[in-house]
């Protein structure tokens, strides 16, 4: 049986990188895109040895929003599954007063993920298949002193997601939203994280396959996030906006 | 943050760094007096230092395969468990390995880890080819039998004390399937046991497990087990469908550390009694899958934790062949008379091995271990006296209670070998564990 090729997008995250690794296990070819891909050669080689299949290198650019649909028709192969990894967490405290990197922290999270996505969904649309997986975030749901740049651009692409699932839903393209929470990751290295309410990359990797498998729509990795955020959204916002959380 | 090996004793807040790329671990290194960490997979002190403990399991990428010769090259945090799981569907299995999978490249060289094939083919140190160490400046160093071969011999089995291993190039076996043909003989005492191992030196794998509690004429009672590699015509037909099985994800755990009391001598009694009898009712041969055979414990996520908080204190020696029959005798009595129950003790036979510093050598090796306790932990002093008194050697990949004069006294020449190496290249001040402290190496 032969397995339809993954892209991802932001590979050298990672979870980006956990992706690869469940996929690549599995079975499937795997396209890893990033900037610097010649830097991926070595996660190409392990990913080959250990999983046997295919993998390929690919230049990209999120902010780089020209680039896209050349990026898009230089793959070796139309994707069946697309996951975007791709975020800049950003420092909330500098990012307020320096608007070059507040807008590159938007810009990254947001409109270079849903520019790529909605170019790959066109595509799917005209094709009448594959999958479409987004990596968002909990910071979306609720803008907080500590991370509302970060958190409102991933706002803005949780709603995209959601809006083109809405639009993909009768053409055969299915959209995933993907809220991870916590992850030990390089991104979150320098925070001192809860452990019960953090993941690893390979629970979120694993999370996304079995939500691609089953068609879920929007995924919490660690169910304990969505009582969370549950709780969060529920706070009046006379009360929430003099909390510290 | 508080860390441990897997014995769970002794337990030191310790400074730990994990670093990603090359130009991290060389800032990590020179920073202070390091040691590397693998996954934790020591029982003592091995791979602690307060200061500043490397986690190298970011090293974790496969480097290249030749199917010609079956060399792997690895970064030396890669797992063992994962090897098996991308080359055994390919018809490659470790050349050796020691009783978990879930131990890294890098800590199988630095303890030179020994499997249940020692007598035959030697400790994993026989099947690398070369190593990339990272010495006092940070930089890498490549080494061999040929190239810079001192720092290849120090390394295997140096226990982390020479630098910091960060690639490693060793040898896969090929293998017809992931089964294995296992027989298994009972032994009434230590004497038949020996005698078994001494008749079965062609098996390539044999291994004992040993009852440390019975007395007299009983004493040493053994069930030995040898094992071969199974061609694909042999397999039965229900083997067939799978010649390389698969391991399922791991379902068993132990949540939480269990009451102390769970381990004593009259649970480990009728567990080894009921165990014995249901060995011993014939000498069967049976087909095995590589999981159950060579890692059985593997299967129960944290099996470390029966041993309840305190920890366990493991014990692992080896008496010359012409001591050992006199040797272990008297230790069996010494441990059965303390009557602590060991839940796992394990005999087995080495073969003959010529190496710096690496723990093997020809005769045979009793591991054992204990729920920690201040009478379990002297009879483990205890025993590295006699240890010492047989000339045999303590694995210090297990140890963490002995004491710098008794290893001194076990192995005076090679310890001060390995001193005054370390000296000698200066590795002593930039790399050492809280192990290389306590026995002043």
């Amino acid at each position: 049986m032969s397995e339809g090729p993954v892209l991802i997008l932001g590979a050298r995250s990672d979870i980006g990188m956990a992706v690869a690794h469940t996929y690549a296990a599995l079975g499937h070819p795997i396209q890893l895109a990033a900037r610097n891909a010649q830097d991926l050669e070595k996660a190409k080689t392990d990913l080959e040895i250990r999983h046997q299949v295919s993998v390929t290198l690919h230049e990209f650019d999120v902010v780089d929003l020209d680039s896209h649909d050349g990026f898009v028709e230089t793959l070796p192969a139309s994707p069946e599954i697309v996951v975007c990894a791709v975020g800049l967490l950003g420092q909330q405290e500098n990012d307020e007063q320096d608007a070059n990197a507040a807008v590159l922290v938007m810009r990254s999270n947001f409109e270079g993920p849903a520019n790529i996505l909605g170019a790959l969904a066109n595509r799917f649309e005209r094709r009448g298949s594959g999958t479409l997986v987004g990596i968002s975030s909990v910071a979306g749901e609720r803008g907080r002193a500590t991370n509302y740049i970060y958190g409102s651009a991933k706002a803005g692409f949780t709603a995209f997601l959601s809006g083109l699932r809405n639009r993909m839903a009768k053409k055969g393209v299915h959209v995933v939203t993907v809220l991870p929470g916590f992850v030990d990751t390089k991104m979150t290295q320098e925070l001192d994280l809860p452990e019960k309410l953090t993941a690893q990359p390979s629970e979120v990797a694993d999370a996304i396959e079995r939500a691609v498998r089953k068609k879920k729509n929007i995924v919490y990795v660690k169910p304990i996030w969505a009582i969370v955020m549950f709780v969060i959204k529920a706070i009046p916002e006379a009360i929430f906006k003099r909390m510290r959380i | 943050m508080k860390l441990s090996g897997w014995g769970n004793h002794p337990v030191e807040d310790c400074n730990v760094q994990k670093p990603r790329d090359k130009a991290a671990l060389k800032d990590a290194v020179i920073a202070s007096s390091a040691i590397a960490r693998g996954n934790g997979r020591a029982y003592g002190d091995s791979a602690l230092s307060r200061t500043n403990t490397i986690d190298m399991r970011s090293f974790n990428h496969m480097l290249g395969f030749d199917p010609e010769t079956g060399q792997l090259i690895a970064e030396a945090g890669v797992l063992l468990s994962d090897v098996i799981s991308a080359f055994l569907p390919q018809g490659w299995f470790p050349a050796v390995t020691p009783g978990t999978r879930f131990v890294t490249l890098g800590g199988m060289v630095a303890a030179d880890v020994h499997g249940k094939n020692h007598h035959i083919d030697g400790s994993f140190g026989s099947f690398v080819d070369w190593l990339d160490v990272v010495g006092t400046d940070g930089e890498v160093t490549r080494c061999s039998r040929t190239e810079n071969s001192e720092l290849f011999e120090w390394t295997i089995g140096g226990m982390g004390l020479t630098g910091v291993i960060i690639r490693v190039a060793c040898r896969l076996r090929p293998v017809e399937t992931g089964w294995i043909r296992q027989t298994t003989h009972a032994a009434p005492n230590l004497d038949a046991a020996i005698d078994l191992f001494e008749e079965a030196l062609d098996a390539t794998y044999s291994v004992a497990w040993i009852d440390c509690l019975s007395k007299g004429e009983n004493m040493g009672r053994s069930l030995v087990m040898l094992g071969e590699h199974a061609s694909h015509s042999e397999i039965p037909e229900k083997c067939r469908a799978t010649p390389y099985p698969t391991v399922a994800k791991q379902k068993l755990n132990v949540p939480f550390n269990l009451p102390g009391f769970c381990l004593n001598r009259y649970s480990v009694r009728a567990f080894n009694a009921l165990y014995y009898w249901n060995g011993s009712r014939s000498d069967r041969t049976s087909y095995v899958n590589w999981n159950s055979y060579f890692y059985p414990l593997d299967s129960i996520q944290n099996w470390n934790r029966i041993y309840g908080r305190k920890g366990l204190a493991q014990f692992q020696c080896v008496i010359p062949l012409d001591q050992a029959r006199t040797g272990l005798n008297d230790m069996l009595t010494e441990i059965s008379e303390a009557g602590q129950g060991s839940f796992l003790a394990v005999l087995k036979r080495f073969g003959v091995q010529e190496s710096r510093f690496s723990f093997p050598m020809e005769g045979y090796t009793l591991a054992l271990d204990f729920p920690v306790s201040e009478k379990s932990i002297a009879l483990v002093s205890k025993l590295g006296q006699m240890t010492a008194d047989y000339a045999g050697r303590v694995y210090l990949a297990k140890d963490s209670c002995l004491a710098a004069q008794d290893l001194k006294d076990m192995d005076e020449v090679r310890v001060a070998n390995f001193s005054a190496m370390r000296e000698r290249t200066g590795v002593n001040k930039q790399f050492s564990s809280m192990q290389s402290e306590r026995l002043m190496l």
